[in-house]
């Protein structure tokens, strides 16, 4: 590989950055931990850097590996109704694998805002 | 109108976009086959995708994408290749905590809906997307910021959503509302969707801003969520419009925020600023595939779409030659059919549109079109006076028949004019003073006298006669004398 | 004996279930606290199942392809009322409501689950040592680790464990724990297998595979476990391929090329391949060439850009698959004040740090402001990669490297270096981003005595050719490399 010193990088990915994308996806951490994934996280970035090199413009992304389109389900209900014994018992078997609940209900301890 | 009389505030327009979601009417969610039904015991109508369990995967439902086309049809949209996103934040009622929606390549993309003044208001985009659960907050009087805790119901987690995105194209809350049943109207018409705002299969989030008469740039928005009727939308629209103005003229600024309209309290608050704004991280949904309506399908569907209540309105008032404005009423109660059968039949449109709209506000019954066109045709043949006519209309709604029977069985006869001639002049003889006052009287003395004796003649003739026939021999007499 | 001619015996009455998945259950009861391959032994119902399929076989029944044969799982393939942990506390007695598609196909099939098999956290490493229930050791040689993130399923059959198991590619994690295990594994074409089950760790590039002791057995377990799954939007709409069918059919007219890039050659190509894997690469390359294949070296680019890519694309797929996990319907939860805290409270204390790192990078990567620099790019990455494949598949109907750099590494070498550890997968998430299959045969051993995997790359659904150049690479060996049944 091309040495990566003088490629432009996106920026150094920092503490602060770290924090940030902690709080986004509900990760608590502790001032060391911050400080250790900041450098690893880095590090990784680095090696990512030399995509930055590459030209481009005008490549169209690929997000589906298959060239699939228009995969449909017909609009039948594939599960039974309530009075179904195996639909019952599905059901029972999902509240019974929840942390809490309450009347049929999953049971959260309080939701400070409204959903954005 | 003036935005003046449309904003309700001196020298200021408001300007109003809105956002309605509305719930597709199938019978399985947008992703899976767990039944969308109002209503079911918590915790039921879910399967693994719709609980988002781990290694549960999304399949497009079919119909779903079907009833987005035909809404994108009926608002003349472009409908489109599309693709699914995933918008990206956590919230108990969401149970992947990421919405399958679409982003940047929307099912249908422009397009417009005619109000029925005949105003175009248009239309962002109509995507598909998943509803969420629902929480119930306990304790703390149901408030979600005293609660002590909440209890979360997945069944209406995955029902199929189409999110249909206005232009801010609206000038006030009466054009809000009016967007809004047109709106719901035309959902309702092709099967889309039940509207049924009281359920929550619709909602409205509502964008306002306000800005000096005569400007041309748009005001900072604030986006007002939790309307749940077009009484409150309008109510929301009229506070939030309100206090910005205020703001304004305090010289202070609108910040954009997200607002919660309180219905009890009658007033928008503070749900976050734009500053809190959420960072969504967008990204393509790898687990769904393209969508690429061929245009073999999309013909398809246009084929199989019932008439819109605009299309009806504009069919209607070319054939009654009147506004599109004036048709909306008999629209709107689905009797335009009846009234062009009608018409076709040779029935006077006039007085067709007169029945419509005074007579058959609860529905047209067993009437038939050949029974109403006969009817009018007896009406206008001076067979029947008006009033007779509403009667007999009314027996045909409630249990059909010839109108000429129904008619005979009511004992209406038309009376001869000779008759009617002979009431008129005893009637004159019996009440002097009035008949001076209509012959000598002004324009309006003249109407008020001319009701006297028309009335005078209904009580004796137990409203057989003509009303305007007896307006015709006052007429004649009052100038021959 | 291999399963395929196990399985006859069942069918035919010649063995028992039951006896088999005894003589398993034995060499696990040996063998399994040094090797800790699995986090879950299902004995008490797999010798139910064993008996249920033999008093069938008694009635004159067929199970099916796979009748009587233990399979072992990765845990991350829900079992309906079984655990399934991902080898993160953050599952941990969490009993899935349903069972993976796999899961369903195994039993038609006559299949009897033996375990759930120990596996980096959600997938993510390649050494097996990211698991929340200890690390598994390389049977053959515990000082070394098995490769990842399926070291569970690879140990389980290396050991003699199970004849048979299956474990999830990502970029990389069949083939390369195949390979430091000397067993044959294989990662089908994106969509061959269904992934409705499969709990997801990088959704565009995930796919489950078969790990067995010899090709044919691979092949039969493939055919099992692949064709269309409505349930699975991705799947591939056609059948399972006939793969059994064309094992014996060598390679004799088909043109091979090296890739020059990731086998540590040419002017272009990555660092860090030791000298005897490289040898052993070519050795294989003439094997295929003895047996009638054109064998050439030829460049695929942009294939060291994968790493770049991959780090991107599966953490910014993952941080969003692995949001739910978030304490309110299954699982853990460590109670808080509120929603937001004990989300985050049951998030901290339930996941490793290798899956808090990807999930902070993929949140990185997608997150305003550094979406087109990062994913957007990875995207386009992804496309130059697929375009450089279809060049190479334009002059080769195979591709051939290394499966890994090196033999299996010593436990604890690269578990604080992240980067050092990613680069293990060089040679293996290519496929992944292109969605092509791939396949590891062993071949032989390196100066160390460890087992050297050769990757065989074929075209999407260029499955048959790709086992026809296995068959012919094992047959060099002498066949039924790891196998102590
Ligand atoms: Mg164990
Ligand atoms: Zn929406």
């Amino acid at each position: 590989m091309e040495p990566e010193a003088e490629m432009p990088t996106p920026g150094r990915i920092t503490r602060d950055d770290v924090a940030y994308v902690a709080r986004l996806a509900r990760l608590n951490l502790t001032d060391a931990e911050l400080e250790g994934f900041t450098g690893q996280l880095a590090d990784v970035l680095d090696h990512v850097a030399d995509i930055e090199a590459l030209a481009l413009d005008g490549v169209v992304p690929t997000s589906h590996p298959l060239p699939l389109s228009n995969v449909f389900r017909a609009d039948e209900p594939a599960v039974g109704s309530d009075d179904d014994a195996d639909h019952r018992l599905f059901c029972e078997e999902v509240l019974a694998a929840a942390p809490a609940f309450e009347e049929s209900r999953f049971r959260v301890p309080p939701v400070l805002g409204e959903a954005p | 109108m003036s935005p003046e009389t449309c904003s309700g505030i001196d020298g200021w327009e408001v300007v109003i976009g809105l956002e309605v979601h509305a719930e597709l009417a199938t019978a399985t969610k947008l992703f899976s086959g767990a039944r969308n039904e109002f209503g079911g015991e918590p915790n039921t109508q879910v399967d693994p995708v719709s609980l988002g369990l781990p290694g549960s995967l999304p399949v497009l439902n079919e119909k779903a994408v079907e009833l987005a086309i035909r809404v994108g049809l009926a608002l003349n949209c472009v409908v489109q290749p599309s693709e699914f996103a995933r918008k990206n934040y956590f919230y108990p009622d969401m149970p992947k905590d990421f919405q399958i929606s679409q982003f940047d390549q929307p099912i249908n993309g422009e397009g417009w809906l005619e109000l029925p003044d005949g105003r175009r208001i248009g239309i962002e985009r109509a995507h598909l997307e998943e509803d969420t659960g629902k929480s119930t907050h306990v304790g703390g009087g149901g408030r979600i910021h005293e609660a002590s805790y909440s209890l979360v119901d997945y069944n209406r987690a995955g029902v199929p959503l189409i999110e249909i995105v206005g232009k801010p194209d609206l000038r006030s809350a009466d054009d809000a509302r009016a967007y809004v049943s047109e709106l719901r109207a035309i959902l309702v018409t092709i099967g889309a969707s039940d509207g049924k705002m009281e359920e929550g299969s619709m909602r409205v989030d509502c964008n306002v801003s306000v800005r000096p008469v005569g400007e041309e740039e748009l005001g900072t928005r604030c986006e007002v969520k939790n309307i749940n009727s077009l009484r409150s939308l309008g109510r929301a629209i009229a506070y939030e419009s309100r206090r910005q103005v205020d703001l304004i003229t305090l010289g202070q600024k609108v910040d954009q925020q997200t607002r919660h309209w309180n219905e009890e309290e009658g007033r928008t608050h503070t749900l976050r600023s734009k500053e809190e704004a959420f960072d969504y991280r967008y990204f393509p949904e790898p687990d769904l595939v393209p969508v690429v309506p061929s245009t073999e399908w999309i013909d398809q569907i246009r084929m199989a779409m019932p008439l819109l209540p605009g299309e009806r309105r504009h069919r209607l008032a070319e054939e009654a030659d009147i506004r599109p404005e004036a048709a909306a009423l008999a629209v709107e109660r689905g009797l335009d059919d009846l009234a062009l059968a009608a018409m076709d039949l040779g029935a006077d449109p006039a007085r067709v549109l007169v029945h419509v709209e005074n007579n058959l506000a609860d529905g047209q019954g067993t009437l038939t079109a050949d029974g109403f066109a006969a009817l009018v045709a007896m009406e206008t043949g001076g067979e029947l006076t008006a009033t007779q006519a509403k009667t007999v209309l009314a027996d045909l709604v409630s249990s059909g028949g010839d109108p000429a029977l129904v008619a005979a069985a009511h004992g209406f006869e038309a009376m001869e004019s000779s008759e009617l001639e002979g009431l008129v002049e005893s009637l004159i003889a019996d009440h002097p003073e009035d008949w001076e006052a209509f012959v000598g009287g002004d324009e309006s003395e003249r109407k008020k006298k001319s009701g006297f004796f028309v009335g005078q003649i209904m009580k004796t003739t137990k409203g057989q006669a003509d009303g305007r026939l007896v307006n015709e021999i006052l007429e004649r007499r009052s100038t021959s004398r | 004996m291999s399963a395929f001619s196990l399985a006859g015996s069942v069918r035919s009455g010649e063995r028992t279930a039951r006896s088999i998945v005894e003589e398993h259950l034995a060499a696990i009861a040996d063998g399994e606290t040094e090797i800790n391959a699995f986090n879950l032994v299902m004995a008490d119902s797999a010798l139910e199942r064993a008996d249920r399929l033999d008093a069938l076989v008694a009635k004159g029944g067929d199970p099916g392809p796979l009748a009587g044969i233990p399979v072992a799982l990765k845990d991350n393939m829900c079992t309906r009322g079984v655990p399934t942990t991902c080898g993160s506390r953050i599952l941990d007695g969490w009993r899935p409501p349903y069972n993976a598609t796999v899961v369903e196909r195994l039993n038609d099939a006559g299949a009897v689950l033996l375990g759930k098999t120990n596996m980096d956290e959600f997938a993510m490493g390649s050494s097996t040592e990211n698991s929340a229930f200890g690390p598994t050791f390389n049977p053959c040689d515990t000082t070394r680790v098995p490769g990842g993130s399926s070291g569970g399923s690879a140990a389980a059959v290396a050991a003699g464990f199970t004849p048979l198991s299956l474990g999830s590619d990502t970029g990389g994690s069949i083939r390369q724990p195949a390979a430091l295990c000397g067993v044959v594994g294989v990662k089908p074409t994106y969509g061959r297998v269904s992934r409705y089950g499969l709990v997801a760790f990088a959704s565009s590039l995930d796919q489950i595979g078969p790990f067995a002791n010899s090709v044919v057995d691979a092949a039969m377990l493939l055919e099992v476990i692949a064709g269309h799954d409505p349930m699975d939007s991705t799947s591939i709409p056609a059948a399972a391929p006939d793969l059994l069918g064309v094992l014996d059919q060598g390679v004799e007219g088909l043109r091979v090329g090296i890739i020059e890039e990731i086998s540590g050659s040419g002017p272009t190509g990555l660092e860090g391949f030791s000298p005897d894997v490289q040898s052993r690469l070519a050795e294989a390359a003439e094997t295929l060439a003895a047996a009638g294949a054109t064998v050439e070296k030829t460049s695929v680019p942009s294939t060291v850009f994968g790493l770049s890519a991959y780090y991107v694309i599966a953490p910014a797929e993952a941080s969003s698959n692995l949001a739910r996990f978030d304490g309110v319907r299954f699982g853990l939860r460590v109670d808080a004040e509120n929603t937001v805290d004990m989300n985050a409270a049951t998030r901290t204390a339930g996941f490793g740090d290798e899956v808090k790192r990807r999930i902070m990078l993929g949140t990185y990567a997608l997150s305003a402001g550094y979406y087109d620099a990062y994913y957007g790019k990875s995207q386009k990455v992804r496309t130059l990669i697929v375009e450089d494949f279809a060049r190479a598949y334009g002059s080769y109907d195979l591709l051939l490297s290394p499966t890994a750099p090196t033999t299996a590494f010593p436990i604890g070498e690269k578990i604080d270096d992240p980067m050092l550890m990613y680069l293990s997968d060089v040679c293996t998430i290519p496929s992944n981003l292109a969605g092509h299959p791939a396949m590891s045969v062993p071949f032989g051993v390196g100066d160390d005595g460890l087992p050297v995997g050769v990757q065989v790359l074929a075209p999407a659904n260029g499955e048959a050719s790709m086992f026809r150049a296995a068959a012919v690479l094992e047959a060099a060996t002498g066949g039924l490399t790891g196998s102590t049944t």
